[in-house]
């Protein structure tokens, strides 16, 4: 058995989503909690500090590189799983099977879709900017030099329509994780009924918090909960 | 008189003598002989797995869509074996000496004894094959009790034994089929034997997706197609259940033995009304605990939980104290209905009675308060415990008793009553389990064999296994051994033409008969003639009369039946009209049996032949042999008997009191 | 038990054979009792189809108490009808309201084509069990039944997987026809018992890869077959598959 076949069957294929997926979940752990010092109520100096070090340091900037490729293979083998099980049944049900499961698990490639097209405007936001072409610095002296990435999220939050946008896709991934997350670990074949609730249990929380988490960072600039 | 070719010498050595003298045929030879196997359930899976495995050719076929869907899979209760786990006196002595008895002394000592032999041996290969039998904590073999016999020697798997017996059969057959062994035909029915020069050589079976007949060679073909139950229209067996294999081999020339003999299972759930199209048994497992019981009282009007303890008549137990509810099926069955037939009967159609699991669930409430050490507990902690215990037990049958019936079985007794379930008659076959023409074998229901006049419960996995696993191998390959200069025969031969066409004419005269009434409405009068008449009870006049309404039957469904649909496409109604045509002739058949047998014993009770106490009053001298019958054409058949020759066991008149 | 009568419209798939198109066809049903079966409903329209010289509809059925899995309905929108843990021929006509339209079809899945009506072909499921769902032991070569001691929890655990009918209503009610149900709740039960250890690594790719030979969809762990299954074999069946099948093939050769 070649890993290629490994990765490459109908269980394969899901392990490929799962442990991408477990890995997207770390890397939004690390996120959340960087984000979370906005509300340090200084300014956004220790942000700024967070967000160089995750810039300038060399060890996340190769993260940053798995990250992405763990991304683009979450999303392409998530799109080719959904178009290659949807053509399994060539004639559909008059009355579709909605009891057995929650809407949201059989949704995933539509929630997805959301986070993607989000992705896609939350990097022009700030990743574009501050990789490519450029932000405002910010002086924390002894010419200690920053980006002032607090200030752009302060300016982009202004805009109702932009807030809404992202509160909307933090919805998204909220649903996306209470089952994602489960889901993960299941596939990777957590089938221990203890484990399995004690994950269940877990993956729940996380699906709520997490995104409230992100929901709450371009509430609290629109409403300027923080300065 | 029939030869039965048993082995000389003493009993307990007949069959090791045989297995160590039979001849063989070497590996090589093997790959050159082709087995036909018609049916896949437990007799049929384990025989094409176990020839397979020799390295026989072998062509299984089944009706279903896939050879696990069998009727064997429907067995509940379990499997006997002598193996004496449980250190209560069994053995393979006991179990022989039981199944004889249970069958009143109307079976054959020499195979009795050698699949009561043989019984351990598929305790063993069935846990090799993964088999999940109900264990105990400390990871052995856990046995219940069973109708009939005062041991612990019935092995399970909650009241699913059967399916996980066939599916373990199933497996093996499909993996006989992965290595190129066995070519399974699924959705094929066999419509004929080719005989060539007097010895099974072929069959003729359709397919029945395209209605195409195919014609294929065998050096011998083995019948494994169940039994004929559904003669009676309503009884336990599947819908698709037939006799048709077993017709077409009896009208080619093999003896039908003992057709009458048909087994009535005490505890199913009653006839609701006429819509009924099959019945559905609760395992016999449910007497182990349950306590049956009708009123006391003529015209009694209140409901069941209602009756004190005065007012119920626990007939079993008051008429055979010995064995109480655990009495063997006929037993039961006969002594239920005469409390209805009395009007003791209970539920609207008053043709029932009660079965009930109250004092089971507050017996073993009560050892559960001792076993987690609870004191001060209420009645109705010790009911809800008892009754996570009967769960565990029974649970799937109580379900199931609750979706048919609508009600809560935990909390009313069930009502139950007897209903067909087993047919113990079936092709006579001989010691090596060979019917009347060469080359052509029965196996499991599909045989008289093993059962006499009654099947004792958690026999028949036993005995279908049995055949199948250990004695076919052995005996047909006995048989071919003679025959590995004769290479397989092309099915160009003239007679495989001959019988396709043959098969054909037929199904064309059904499908061209056009009249007004369909298959099913012709076997549901069948059945009401052969269940009044030859049910539970039968007489001489009675069974004259269904005789003539028999034929009568007969001669409306040639002229009257109407197919719909062409013969050459997937036709269901087409293929259960074939059928029904044979039941028919069964029908007659086993009313003749039946007639002629002026005895009663086992499951044949003939009203003129009783004990002043009303039990089965047999007549050893005159009867006390196999009536294997012999097709002479339409409506004529001769009676051929094997004389039962008991040289180990001296029979009895059977008591259970 | 008080007999209540309903009238019905039955709204089925007829489809003469696999190559033909096929359409809903609406019958009226009169007279049908609450104490029916739902298969004895469909013997009542088809004995009226039969007499009026119409073609009756298709239909697998065997056992008709709940364990041969032959019975295959798609009874208003979920496989085997509106109760839990049941087969269609189990389901009763108490589960309807007088008046009230049943929409019948058929298994949908590529991989279960149909033959007629509502009759498909699951041969899929025996291949299947062919790569490898068995335990490689000839007649004759066993040991003592008790000679192989197993922990209660697993017998019985392998017991809860072997349940399985094989009717195929979890690939009904999957979204991604996936087989995955059927396929775990084999390799469980062999998995979970000593007997199966020997061929456990090599049972669990083979099976896989037919399954996908198959064309049968992947799980994404919705559990609509776990809700639909009438043997309520569990989806944690899946997990354990999955188990099996990373630590197999990461080990294998």
């Amino acid at each position: 058995m070649t890993f290629k076949q490994m990765f490459t069957s109908s269980v394969g294929k899901k392990l490929v989503m799962a442990f991408t997926g477990i890995f997207l979940v770390l890397f939004l752990v690390v996120h959340a909690s960087l984000n979370a010092c906005i509300w340090a109520m200084d300014g956004g100096v220790i942000f700024n500090k967070a967000a160089h070090f995750m810039g300038s340091f060399v060890v996340p900037r190769i993260l940053e590189i798995g990250l992405f490729l763990g991304i683009f293979l979450h999303i392409i083998q998530g799109y080719m799983l959904t178009l290659e099980n949807r053509g399994k049944r060539k004639v559909g049900y008059e009355v579709n099977y909605s009891k057995g499961s929650k809407w949201y698990s059989r949704s995933m490639a539509i929630l997805g879709t959301i986070l993607l097209m989000f992705f896609i405007i939350h990097w022009k936001h700030f990743w574009v900017p501050s990789r490519i072409t450029g932000v405002a610095e910010m002086d924390l002296g002894n010419g200690f030099i920053v980006h002032n990435l607090f200030g752009v999220m302060q300016d982009t939050f202004q805009n109702v329509w932009v807030v809404l946008f992202y509160v909307i896709s933090c919805i998204s991934l909220g649903y996306h994780l209470a089952h994602g997350f489960q889901s993960a670990f299941k596939t990777i074949g957590v089938h221990n009924k203890r484990y399995h609730t004690m994950i269940s249990s877990i993956g729940y929380g996380f699906a709520i918090i997490i995104p409230l988490a992100f929901a709450l960072m371009p509430i609290s600039f629109y409403l300027h909960w923080v300065k | 008189m029939l030869d039965a070719k048993i082995p000389s010498g003493n009993l307990d050595d007949k069959w090791v003598d045989y297995k160590g003298h039979c001849k063989l045929v070497n590996p090589a030879n093997k790959r050159k002989m082709e087995v036909i196997i018609v049916g896949t359930g437990l007799a049929g899976a384990s025989a094409a797995a176990s020839m397979a495995e020799l390295g026989y050719k072998v062509k299984a076929f089944c009706f279903q869509d896939s050879p696990r869907r069998a009727h064997s899979i429907a067995a509940q209760g379990g499997i006997n074996a002598a193996k004496n786990y449980q250190n209560d006196g069994d053995s393979v002595f006991r179990l022989f000496y039981d199944t004889i008895k249970g069958g009143d002394y109307r079976s054959r000592e020499a195979n009795v004894h050698r699949l009561a032999e043989v019984s351990t041996n598929i305790i063993d290969q069935c846990v090799a094959q993964g088999v999940p039998f109900a264990r105990e904590y400390g990871g052995l073999l856990s046995n219940r009790s069973f109708g009939g016999t005062q041991v612990q020697r019935t092995f399970y798997a909650a009241g699913q034994t059967g399916q996980q017996l066939l599916i373990g059969a199933y497996q093996a057959l499909e993996r006989q089929v992965a290595l190129g062994n066995v070519t399974m035909h699924t959705r094929h029915e066999m419509q004929d034997i080719v005989k060539i020069d007097g010895k099974a050589k072929g069959i003729i079976a359709r397919n029945l997706i395209t209605g195409e007949l195919e014609k294929h060679f065998g050096h011998a073909v083995l019948i494994c197609s169940g039994g004929y139950g559904n003669v009676y229209y309503l009884s336990t067996n599947a819908m698709g259940s037939n006799v048709t294999a077993a017709w077409k081999a009896h009208k080619q020339g093999a003896y039908f033995a003992n057709p009458c003999f048909t087994q009535i299972h005490p505890t199913c759930i009653p006839v609701s009304g006429d819509h009924q199209s099959k019945l559905t048994l609760m395992s016999e497992s449910l007497r182990n605990d349950g306590r049956i019981w009708v009123p006391k009282n003529l015209g009694e009007t209140r409901k069941a939980n209602d009756i004190p303890e005065a007012d119920r008549d626990y007939f079993l137990e008051r008429r055979y104290p010995a064995f109480g509810n655990l009495v063997p099926r006929d037993v039961a069955s006969r002594a239920a209905k005469e409390r209805c037939d009395a009007n003791y009967g209970v539920g609207t159609s008053k043709q029932a009675v009660y079965l009930d699991y109250a004092a089971a669930i507050e017996r073993y409430g009560k050892i559960e308060v001792s076993k987690q050490g609870l004191s001060d507990v209420s009645t109705e902690q010790i009911i809800a415990l008892g009754k996570e215990v009967v769960k565990e037990k029974y649970g799937n049958l109580f379900n199931m008793y609750s979706k048919i019936t609508g009600e809560n079985p935990y909390e009313v007794p069930m009502r139950i009553y007897p209903a067909v379930h087993y047919t113990m008659g079936g092709l006579w076959v001989d010691y090596e389990l060979q019917t009347t023409v060469p080359g052509l074998y029965a196996l499991g229901e599909a045989n008289f064999s093993d059962h006499g006049a009654n099947r004792l419960g958690a026999s028949a996995l036993m005995q279908g296994l049995a055949d199948g696993y250990f004695v076919a191998p052995y005996t047909v390959g006995n048989n071919l051994a003679d025959d590995i200069y004769n290479a397989a025969i092309p099915t160009t031969h003239s007679a495989f033409e001959e019988a396709t066409q043959k098969v054909a004419e037929r199904i064309a005269s059904l499908k061209n008969i056009n009249g007004k009434q369909s298959a099913e409405s012709f076997h549901k009068r069948l059945g009401k003639i052969i269940w009044n008449e030859c049910g539970m009870s039968r007489t001489a006049a009675g069974l004259k009369q269904a005789i003539a309404d028999v034929q009568a039957l007969k001669k409306e469904f040639w002229s009257d039946l109407r197919i719909p649909g062409e013969i050459n496409e997937y036709n269901p109604e087409l293929d259960k009209a074939n059928r029904v045509a044979d039941f028919i002739e069964l029908g007659e058949l086993m009313c003749v049996d039946a007639l002629a047998r002026e005895e009663s014993c086992g499951g044949h009770f003939r009203e003129e032949y009783q004990t002043p106490e009303g039990e089965a009053l047999r007549d050893d001298e005159n009867y006390m042999y196999v009536a294997a019958w012999e097709n002479k054409g339409a409506h004529e058949w001769e009676l051929h008997k094997e004389a039962l020759k008991y040289e180990v066991i001296k029979p009895s008149q059977r008591n259970y009191k | 038990m008080s007999q209540n009568t309903m009238n019905l419209k039955v709204k089925v798939w007829r489809q003469k054979n696999a190559n033909a198109q096929g359409a809903f066809v609406t019958y009226d049903v009169a007279g049908i009792s609450d104490e029916m079966s739902f298969l004895e409903m469909m013997d009542i329209l088809n004995e009226r189809l039969i007499t009026e010289g119409g073609d009756p509809v298709a239909f697998d059925h065997d056992c008709r108490e709940g364990i041969c899995g032959m019975c295959s309905m798609y009874i208003n929108g979920k496989p085997h009808g509106p109760w839990q843990a049941n087969t269609t021929c189990q389901l009763h006509m108490r589960a309807f309201k007088d008046g009230e339209t049943i929409v019948i079809e058929p298994w949908r899945a590529n991989s279960f084509p149909i033959v007629k009506d509502l009759t498909v072909d699951r041969s899929a499921f025996d291949r299947i069990i062919q790569a490898g769902g068995y335990i490689s032991v000839n007649t004759g070569n066993a040991v003592d039944g008790n000679s192989l001691p197993i922990e209660k929890q697993n017998a019985d655990e392998a017991f809860a997987a072997a349940m399985c009918i094989g009717c195929g209503a979890c690939v009904a009610a999957c979204k991604n026809s996936s087989a995955m149900l059927f396929l775990s709740a084999k390799v469980s039960h062999l998995a979970l018992l000593p007997q199966g250890a020997p061929e456990r690594k090599s049972r669990v790719l083979k099976m896989v890869a037919q399954m996908d030979k198959e064309g049968f969809g992947s799980c994404t762990n919705t559990g609509a077959c776990e809700a639909t299954c009438p043997k309520e074999i569990s989806i944690a069946n899946i997990a354990r598959l999955n188990n099996e099948y990373l630590g197999a093939s990461l080990t294998a050769q």
